[in-house]
This record gives structure tokens, C-alpha cells and sequence, in this order.
């Protein structure tokens, strides 16, 4: 080792015009290709939505005949008697399919499944996972015969009669609990995916750490192995709201809007794409689509505020001893 | 506290990880598992704080077996290599976790973080978090975080590993110091011999999971019981040949080709007439002069204060510690004279001592 070097006089850089200009593009070149698809796929059908959404068009104007109103589509939403009752029903879906299904039973089965024998966990999870390989169009079938009216329903024919209980239409008598059991078991599994991984990457020092400093199997859940999954919940916590807010195939299946189930998706679904009347309103449909999208950015900023986004992202302050 | 690892074993599957361990531990004592990568001593340590169920044998502190007592009732501190801090509490929260676990008044608990701070010098960090100290700091921390739960019992696993040389070096001295202090019986994991040499009070050689020595750091310098710690033990390692010994009247010589030595009475005597055995002697028992056997300088390595010498003697390498000022070079011719009464001598097929059976 040299560490008896003189140190080199600075030569004074004399960076060309062209030199200049070459390190300001080739990062932007290597961009471009991930900067196109973005642009393309993901900034370009929010703004064509927006645009979509300033127009009347609807299969009465067509293509031809419609005409730009404006914020009027958007008027009309604040105006409309329904606006507040799906809102609350896209809130009430959103928030207890997540809060107990997509965060609340993940989290559970991967913490069950990570303090098993290995084996046993693999199996529990894969079970897990199988509302979500079901084809959807099967898998609301099946809970359809589990609720049916009786005389039939596997509710009623093997579990209520027999035990002599009265029996109902349980899909029409409790909606909202079938719109969240159906949504929850299949959501369940992507957050129980990240979250075991997450937990099984723990480094194994921590969790023996945390038995020898005195905790008990909950104590160390509680004060070691969540806090060091933030950044895991916070990942499936948006992208979770995010796609229950614009999901809504299964309570389509099931209720098709019925009880008071009509969440906002759904709402757009009807008036744009399929409704009653058969005059699909592409103009209102996609103002009411924007409103989901304005909804998804504010709970994701709302999110990385509450996780602290920026703690977890912070760089180490590293100071010698 | 005492402690007392009776017959302890521990399979994974078919892996014996740790194989028929029994040792004492006396109170206040500070005793290092040694022993190469992937013999055991993790395991063991691991058992000892409750983590892993024995398969077979007894962990006892003083007079009470503890093999089904989980590891929070144990009262042990633990420090690892990677330090394991938790990364979202700060130093302050980290040092007081365990107390607050186990519902320590908060005024007691300020000052048994404050006085472990004051004693590792990280009173300055408190409001920290891991993320944002050196290594070193990161180490007096998680050393703070078991001493100020104040344990009976202290397991340390290689925590020195991670830092760089002169930290070592300082922070070995301040644990011992600490220990001795303090007076925690402590099982310190290391595979670094010096470490255990300088910090011990004795000293658990492992091989494969079997107790292959359990003694002073002298002891197992001086009189080795096997070819493993004759070889394990020391730096530079002990010169290790194969001989056959013989008895020429009063006289016991160690011959080879190229190889004639003379030995004294009391460790020829043992080593004779049993053919082929090892002989071990340390290159600092081995001197440079005018008579001795016969050998041509193979290998110069410098080490600063000494030269280490590779001289080939007939067809057998012996490493040789010797004074710069000698300048000697490649190709050299020169004369050993080997300190009898330090030689070994291994039986090569049981690979036992000859002499301290
Ligand atoms: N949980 C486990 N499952 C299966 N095998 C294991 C497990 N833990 C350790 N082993 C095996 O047991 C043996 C001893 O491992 P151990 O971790 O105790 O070694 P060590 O002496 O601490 O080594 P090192 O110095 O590398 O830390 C190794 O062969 C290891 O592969
Ligand atoms: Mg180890």
C-alpha cells in the first residue's frame, strides 16, 4: 500500500460543449424505453379518461355526434342521490375487506403459517391460495350454492335444518357479508404471500434476540416482527385499496349491485358499459371513473404519510467511533 | 452462576450437530467455544439460551435443569456478530426493551440504561437509531442491551467478527475487563483462537460437534491431547512430521530421511518403538544456529518482528520463527536446533497425545 502518496495537483477540467451535451442525453436515452411504456400505459389512459370524461358521449351521440360539456359529468355526480350512497358502499368495501381479509387474515395466516413446521405452513398457505386459482364465474357459483334459498343451499340443506335453525336466502339476507367473505378469501392471499416472505426474511438473530430479551410469541409479533415489516404493509395496503376500489366482478357475479352493494366501480360499470336502459353513458362513466382514480392518489399520499414513507426510504447517518 | 451441559446433543435430521458435549462452567467464568466453521458452537450456545431443545442431555444452571424453561425465564443477555439491534427503536429503546418487557420500574430502568451507557461510552447516542451508527458503536450498544438487563448469564457468539482489526482488538480488552468487573459467568463463540486465548479462562475446543479439549489456554498450548489441538491451536501452527522414535541404549532418537534428532528420556521413552508417530514441535521452539539438523531454506515470509522460515529438512517442511537481523534467504543452507523438551508426540492413527493421554 502507497499511503505515502503526494497528493495530485487538481489539473483543471476542461469539459467540452459536446461532452457537456452527451452526459445530459445518454441518461435520457437509456430512459426512453421505460419512459415510453409509462407514458403509454399508464399517464395516456388517465388523460384520454379525462378527456372521455369532459364530453356527453354515449352510445346515443356515438362518435360522431357528441359534444365537450365541460365539468357538467362532474356536476352532475355532486348532484346525483346515489353518489353518497355508493360512495359509503365503496368505503364500507374497501375498508373491512382490507381491514379484515387482505391485511387482517393475511397477516395471520403468515404469521400462523410461519411458526409451524415448514411443511405444514407450505400446505396451509397453498389452501389459501385456491379462491384465487378458482375461475371467478365458479368460485361465486360455489358460494352462491352455499347461500341459496331453501329448500336448497348447503347453508340450509346440511348445516341449519339439521340442526333444526331457520332458514333464509342468505346471499339476498346478508349481502354485504357474502360481498366480503367472496372478495376477502381471494384477497387474502396476496398480502399473506408478501407478508411470509417478508417475515421468513427477518434475519433469524432478531427473533432470537427478541425470546432472549423476554418476549413471548405475541410480544415479539408486536414489537419486532411488524414493525420490520412497514415497508411490506404499506406496499399491500395501497395496492390493495387501489384494486378493491376498481374491482368489482365478484360483487357483480354475486349481487350485481343488489342490498346496497352498488361500490363505485360497479357504478361506473353500469352507466358506461352495461345498463338497463341500454344507453351506455361513456361521458358520465368515465367522469365517475376519474373520481376513483382522484380517490386512489389521495389514499396513497395519506398511506405514505402514515407509514412515514420517508423514514423508511432515509439514508444511515454513518459516524465514525 | 454455574453451569452444566451433561451429554448435550443436537440432531437436525440426520446432521449431529452438536455430539455428547459435557462440561462445567464455575461461577464468574468466562469460557470460549473454539473451534472451526460448522462444528457446533452455535448450536450449543443456542441450547444453553433455550432456543433449540436438546435431543439429547441436560442444560443446568447451578442446581437447576432448565431444558424445558424458554428462553425469556433464562435471565441470559446475548450478543451476536450481527449485532441485532432493532433498527426501529432507538438506542434508548433498545437498550430498555428487555426491562420493559419484564415490567422494570421506569426510574430503575433510566438508570440501568444510563450506568450501561456511562460504562460503553454511549451516552451521546441515545436518541439514535442502529441505522445511523458505526459498527463498533452499533456492538457497545447491543453489549449495553445485556448487561443492563443484568443476566446471570452472558452468551456472546462471535460478536467481534464483523469489526475491523484495531476495534477488535480494543473491544476484546474492554469485554474482558467488563466481565471480570461484573463477575458474569459468560460462554464466549469464537473461531478466532487469539480471541479465545486472550479472553478465556478456559477454554472448550470443538471438532464436529464432540469436546475435543476443555482447558487453560497453557494447557492447551503446552501439553495438547490431540493432534486436532496441536494443530488448531497457535499461530503460526505447530510443524507436525511423521517419525519413528527409537532406543539406542539410554538414548531415544526421532529419525527420518534426512532427519536425526536427539531426545530427552522423559518424552522419548513414551514415543519409542511404536513405529511411526508424529511428531509436533512450534516454530518458536525451533532455533537457527551452528548445530542441529541440517536444512535448506525453502519459503521467507516476513512477519515484522520475526521472519517465518520454511526449511526443508531431507523430505519433511518445518517452519521455523527466526530473527530478521539473521537476513536469511532462499536456498540458504542452515542448522536447526529443535527445544526438546517442547516437542509432542501423536499417535497418527488415534490422533491422541503420546504424552498426555
Ligand atoms: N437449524 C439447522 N438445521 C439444520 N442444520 C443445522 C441447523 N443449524 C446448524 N446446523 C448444522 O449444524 C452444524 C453446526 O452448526 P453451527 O451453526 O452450530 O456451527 P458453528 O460452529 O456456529 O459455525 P460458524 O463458526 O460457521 O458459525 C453445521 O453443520 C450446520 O450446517
Ligand atoms: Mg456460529
Amino acid at each position: 500500500m502507497t499511503t505515502t502518496a503526494v497528493p495530485a495537483e487538481p489539473v483543471p477540467m476542461r469539459v467540452s460543449y459536446r461532452d457537456r451535451l452527451r452526459r445530459l442525453v445518454s441518461p435520457m436515452l437509456f430512459m426512453t424505453p421505460a419512459g415510453v411504456l409509462t407514458v403509454a400505459f399508464f399517464f395516456l389512459p388517465v388523460i384520454i379518461l379525462f378527456g372521455i370524461s369532459l364530453t356527453n358521449l354515449s352510445s346515443s351521440t356515438g362518435f360522431k355526434n357528441y359534444e365537450w360539456v365541460g365539468f357538467e359529468n362532474y356536476v352532475k355526480i355532486v348532484q346525483n342521490p346515489l353518489t353518497k350512497l355508493n360512495l359509503i358502499a365503496t368505503i364500507k368495501y374497501v375498508s373491512l375487506t382490507l381491514v379484515f381479509f387482505n391485511i387482517g387474515m393475511a397477516l395471520v395466516v403468515a404469521l400462523l403459517s410461519t411458526h409451524i413446521s415448514r411443511r405444514a405452513g407450505f400446505v396451509y398457505r397453498a389452501l389459501w391460495l385456491l379462491p384465487r386459482l378458482t375461475p371467478s364465474v365458479v368460485y361465486i357459483m360455489m358460494w352462491k350454492f352455499i347461500g341459496a334459498d331453501s329448500p336448497y343451499g348447503i347453508m340450509n340443506q346440511h348445516v341449519l335444518e339439521p340442526l333444526g335453525l331457520s332458514t333464509a336466502n342468505w346471499v339476498a339476507a346478508r349481502p354485504w357479508l357474502f360481498v366480503i367473505l367472496t372478495n376477502g378469501f381471494i384477497g387474502a392471499s396476496f398480502g399473506m404471500i408478501i407478508f411470509t416472505s417478508a417475515i421468513e426474511s427477518i434475519p433469524r438473530d432478531y427473533m432470537i434476540a427478541a425470546q432472549v430479551d423476554g418476549c413471548n410469541a405475541w410480544q415479539r409479533i408486536r414489537h419486532v416482527i411488524l414493525p420490520m415489516m412497514r415497508w411490506p404493509l404499506l406496499f399491500v395496503v395501497t395496492y390493495q385499496t387501489l384494486s378493491l376500489l376498481t374491482s368489482f366482478e365478484q360483487i357483480y357475479l354475486l349481487t350485481d349491485g343488489a342490498g346496497g352493494t352498488e361500490v363505485w366501480a360497479l357504478w361506473a360499470y353500469h352507466r358506461a358499459l352495461n345498463n338497463y336502459w341500454g344507453n351506455f353513458q361513456w361521458g358520465f362513466g368515465a367522469a365517475l371513473a376519474m373520481v376513483l382514480v382522484a380517490i386512489g392518489i389521495v389514499a396513497s399520499v395519506v398511506y405514505m404519510r402514515f407509514f412515514q414513507f420517508n423514514a423508511l426510504v432515509q439514508e444511515p447517518k454513518i459516524e465514525a467511533m | 452462576m454455574k453451569v452444566l451441559l451433561e451429554n448435550l446433543s443436537k440432531h437436525f435430521g440426520s446432521v449431529v450437530a452438536v455430539d455428547g458435549v459435557t462440561l462445567d462452567i464455575r461461577d464468574s467464568e468466562f469460557v470460549a467455544f473454539l473451534g472451526p466453521s460448522g462444528c457446533g458452537k452455535t448450536t450449543t450456545l443456542l441450547m444453553v439460551a433455550g432456543i433449540y431443545k436438546p435431543t439429547t442431555g441436560i442444560v443446568k444452571f447451578d442446581e437447576r435443569v432448565v431444558n424445558h424453561l424458554a428462553p425469556r425465564d433464562r435471565k441470559i443477555g446475548m450478543v451476536f456478530q450481527s449485532y441485532a439491534l432493532y433498527p426501529h427503536m432507538t438506542v434508548y429503546q433498545n437498550l430498555t426493551f428487555p426491562m420493559r418487557l419484564s415490567k422494570v420500574p421506569k426510574s430503575e430502568m433510566e438508570a440501568r440504561a444510563k450506568e450501561a451507557a456511562d460504562i460503553l461510552g454511549i451516552g451521546a447516542l441515545m436518541d439514535r437509531r442502529p441505522g445511523q451508527l458505526s459498527g463498533g458503536q452499533q456492538q457497545r450498544v447491543a453489549l449495553g442491551r445485556a448487561l443492563a438487563k443484568q443476566p446471570d448469564l452472558l452468551l456472546f457468539d462471535e460478536p467481534l467478527s464483523n469489526l475491523d482489526a484495531r476495534l477488535r482488538l480494543s473491544m476484546r480488552g474492554e469485554i474482558k475487563r467488563l466481565q471480570m468487573e461484573l463477575g458474569i459467568t459468560s460462554i464466549y463463540v469464537t473461531h478466532d483462537q487469539v480471541e479465545a486465548m486472550t479472553m478465556a479462562d478456559r477454554i472448550a475446543v470443538i471438532r464436529e460437534g464432540k469436546l475435543q479439549a476443555y482447558a487453560t489456554s497453557d494447557e492447551l498450548y503446552d501439553q495438547p491431547r490431540t493432534l486436532f489441538i496441536a494443530g488448531f491451536v497457535g499461530n503460526p501452527p505447530m510443524n507436525l512430521i511423521e517419525v519413528e522414535v527409537l532406543q539406542e541404549g539410554d538414548s531415544y532418537r526421532a529419525r527420518r530421511n534426512g532427519f536425526d534428532l536427539q531426545l530427552s528420556e522423559a518424552r522419548g521413552h513414551k514415543a519409542a518403538g511404536r513405529g511411526k508417530v508424529i511428531l509436533g514441535i512450534r516454530p518458536e521452539d525451533v532455533s537457527i544456529g551452528d548445530r542441529g539438523l541440517r536444512g535448506e531454506v525453502y519459503v521467507v515470509e516476513p512477519l515484522g518482528r520475526d521472519d517465518l522460515l520454511d526449511v526443508h529438512v531431507g523430505d519433511a517442511s518445518v517452519h521455523v520463527l527466526a530473527d530478521p537481523s539473521l537476513h536469511l534467504k532462499i536456498g540458504d543452507q542452515v542448522q536447526l536446533g529443535l527445544n526438546v523438551d517442547k516437542v509432542q508426540f501423536f499417535d497418527p492413527e488415534s490422533e491422541q497425545s503420546l504424552l498426555w493421554a
